[in-house]
This record gives C-alpha cells, sequence and structure tokens, in this order.
C-alpha cells in the first residue's frame, strides 16, 4: 500500500513532498451543474413554464400526487412531467395514462437528477406550449437536494408513516424546501404518533418559511397545494419589468443626452 | 452517495488549474465543506483516489477543512455558531435567521508539483 494517499496498489510510490506553489481557486465544485441549471431556468423563463421540482424519500407518495394533481388542474393548464428513477419506465407510463407528456429519466445507479439530465430531457417536451412542469426527482431524501436543477420552486413531501421528526434529520433537504407537503394524511386518524405542528415547528428549527400542508390524493384533499400551485403560476403570469435592449440607434429615451 | 461525481468535478476542476499553471501533477488539493452542503467529508475521501486515477491530481492530498455553521439574527442583529438542525438565534429565540456560512463546498487552493526537480543550490548558485 502507498504510505501517500493510501490506495492499495502495489507499486504506487510518491516522490518527496515538493510543494512548490500553492494557487488559490475559491471556485464552487459544483459551479458546472449551477451554470446548466441558470441555462434551464433561462429556457423555462423564456417559455413562460413554471417549474416545480418534488423531493421525498421512496414511496411517499410523488407519482400519486401527481396523478390527484393532473386530475385536478388538467383542464386548466398545460402539465408535463420529468420523472426520475434509477430504473423502469413506470412512473412516466402513469402520468402518460393520464393524457400528460412524461419523460422518464433512468438514472442508473446515480441517486440524484442533475441539470444535465434534466437539459437533456427538455427536447423531448413542448415548453412553449406548458404551463406548468413537475420534476419528480429521484426517491431520496439526501442527494436531490445539492443539485440545482433550474427549477423555480422546491416542493418537499414527507408521508406520515415516516415519522414527524424527518426535517430534523434530514436538514440539508428540508431546509431548501419552499413548502412541505405531508402527504398520507388519511392515515392521521390510525397514526398516534404524527404530530403535523411537530413537522412544522421541526422545518422552522432550520429557519425555513416553507408552509407545512396536509394532503391526501387517496382521500382526495388537495385544497391548500392546490392553492399553492395556483398562486405559483398567477405571480408568473403577472407581467414584470424587463428591461429593453439596447438597438444603438440612440433612440432611447432613457439615455442622457450628449451621450447618444 | 454523489461523493464520487464530485470528486471526479473537484479533480476536473484541479486539473485545469493544474493545465493553466502548466503542471503535471499535483499534490494537495484544499477544499472548505460545510455541514450543511451535502456532503460527507469521509466519503470525499474515500472517493478521491478513485476519481483521480490516470489524472494530474493521481496521488494528491485531500485537505478538507471543516467550517462551522454561523447565522445572523435579524432580530437581534447578531450574529453566533449554530446546529445542522437548529438554526435559531441562540441569543433571543428567533427562528428566521439567515446562513451565512456551513453551506459551502468550496474548492479553495490546489498545491501544484514543479515539473522540474527543485535546482540544487551547488549546480544553480544564486547569482
Amino acid at each position: 500500500m502507498c504510505d501517500t494517499c493510501g490506495c492499495a496498489l502495489p507499486d504506487h510510490r510518491h516522490a518527496p513532498e515538493r510543494d512548490a506553489r500553492s494557487i488559490e481557486v475559491l471556485e464552487g465544485l459544483k459551479t458546472h451543474n449551477d451554470r446548466l441549471a441558470h441555462h434551464n431556468r433561462t429556457h423555462f423563463d423564456a417559455a413562460g413554464v413554471l417549474v416545480v421540482n418534488l423531493m421525498s424519500s421512496p414511496g411517499a407518495g410523488k407519482t400519486r400526487l401527481l396523478e390527484a394533481t393532473i386530475e385536478a388542474l388538467g383542464g386548466r393548464h398545460r402539465l408535463a412531467v420529468i420523472e426520475g428513477d434509477l430504473e423502469t419506465e413506470n412512473d412516466a407510463r402513469r402520468i402518460r395514462a393520464k393524457g400528460i407528456p412524461a419523460v422518464q429519466i433512468t438514472t442508473g445507479s446515480a441517486c440524484h437528477l442533475d441539470a444535465a439530465m434534466v437539459h437533456e430531457a427538455l427536447p423531448a417536451l413542448p415548453l412553449e406550449a406548458l404551463d406548468l412542469l413537475f420534476i419528480e426527482n429521484v426517491g431520496n431524501l439526501v442527494c436531490p437536494a445539492s443539485f440545482d436543477l433550474g427549477q423555480h420552486a422546491n416542493v418537499t413531501l414527507l408521508s406520515t408513516p415516516e415519522g414527524d421528526d424527518k426535517p430534523l434529520k434530514y436538514p440539508v433537504m428540508f431546509r431548501a424546501s419552499d413548502l412541505v407537503l405531508v402527504t398520507k394524511s388519511d392515515l392521521l386518524e390510525v397514526l398516534d404518533d404524527f404530530a403535523v405542528d411537530a413537522v412544522a415547528a421541526h422545518v422552522r428549527r432550520l429557519a425555513c418559511p416553507a408552509p407545512v400542508l396536509e394532503v391526501s390524493a387517496r382521500a382526495g384533499r388537495l385544497d391548500g397545494w392546490l392553492h399553492w400551485l395556483e398562486a405559483r403560476l398567477e405571480e408568473r403570469r403577472r407581467p414584470r419589468f424587463h428591461p429593453v435592449p439596447s438597438t444603438g440607434d440612440g433612440h432611447l429615451l432613457s439615455r442622457p443626452r450628449g451621450l447618444a | 452517495m454523489h461523493e464520487l461525481g464530485l470528486c471526479r468535478s473537484l479533480v476536473d476542476q484541479a486539473c485545469r488549474v493544474a493545465e493553466r499553471h502548466g503542471a503535471t501533477r499535483i499534490r494537495r488539493i484544499r477544499l472548505r465543506v460545510g455541514p450543511l452542503s451535502g456532503v460527507e467529508p469521509a466519503l470525499m475521501q474515500t472517493a478521491f483516489p478513485l476519481a483521480g486515477r490516470h489524472t494530474a491530481a493521481e496521488g494528491a492530498r485531500l485537505e478538507m477543512i471543516p467550517c462551522s455553521i454561523r447565522v445572523h439574527c435579524p432580530a437581534c442583529g447578531r450574529e453566533s455558531t449554530a446546529h445542522a438542525n437548529d438554526l435559531g438565534c441562540p441569543h433571543c429565540g428567533e427562528w428566521c435567521t439567515r446562513l451565512v456560512a456551513g453551506d459551502e463546498l468550496l474548492l479553495e487552493s490546489v498545491g501544484l508539483a514543479t515539473d522540474t526537480p527543485a535546482p540544487d543550490v551547488q549546480e544553480a548558485p544564486h547569482v
């Protein structure tokens, strides 16, 4: 074994340390991903589509929530879904069965989606003809939180059987949330050790102002979630200030005299 | 478990720095890792030799500088250290603090080796 780096290569040896120059870099490790995420967001903004990233542990009910959301909103808004899973096309098939375009990304062994994977999936979607695009991330409460995809909002699902202390156990994920949905709330009557208030209190301990809402796709209790989505869609429709690109012909009113 | 992927981009970044400075070997890579970065330093350390194989960073040392979590309280204006799952202000109890440090994942510096052996004093006397 090499004494310097600890690797198992039998013939690996290092020259004596002669650390000649130290170069200061100060660059984030996710710079490449962040750049691509920014690029994705530019695509989304140009097309005027709201993009929501859904994250949770496996089995918290992301796909079931999407099915119920499509049923409730499909008539009013143009929706599409990007599905992230390690394997199978099952989830995309479930979404397509509701008459909604869906792209499946199979990550193989990768435990999260990244901006490059989402970018590759975009040509398969009619972005210009969409109001709302959901990205269903790989079921995992750890890694997806660390990778920006270009979304406008992060929604984290926490299903009642998982326990109400999950925000304290997975602070990185819950801190990044813009909304926390307590799913399978129809089970609350049989689960005496889950308190929705406790989830909210734990999310506040992470200095996160995300609202905590109860939903049950099975019982059709989705009002808070649907209102939240409608409000975000409304927010995006509101006209915003876009600086007029300079035409260079000197006729802009804002140009000070003498500079034209 | 995304540490291997992050190590690969770390090695790419460091190798680009080495290339820009005309060095073929990297001796040391220094990284700042915050507890809220979502990265486990021990896993980074395991993944690093794998990611660095057959690159200029092969055999380099990965130094990770742990950073503490600091929050600023808009209510009392004070800055304090905090824990990953308790980011409230320890002074006044305000919950809605602003994270000042603790989520960084930053390539701080790269230590490059000189390609040619350091000149021996006798062979190359200083004039």
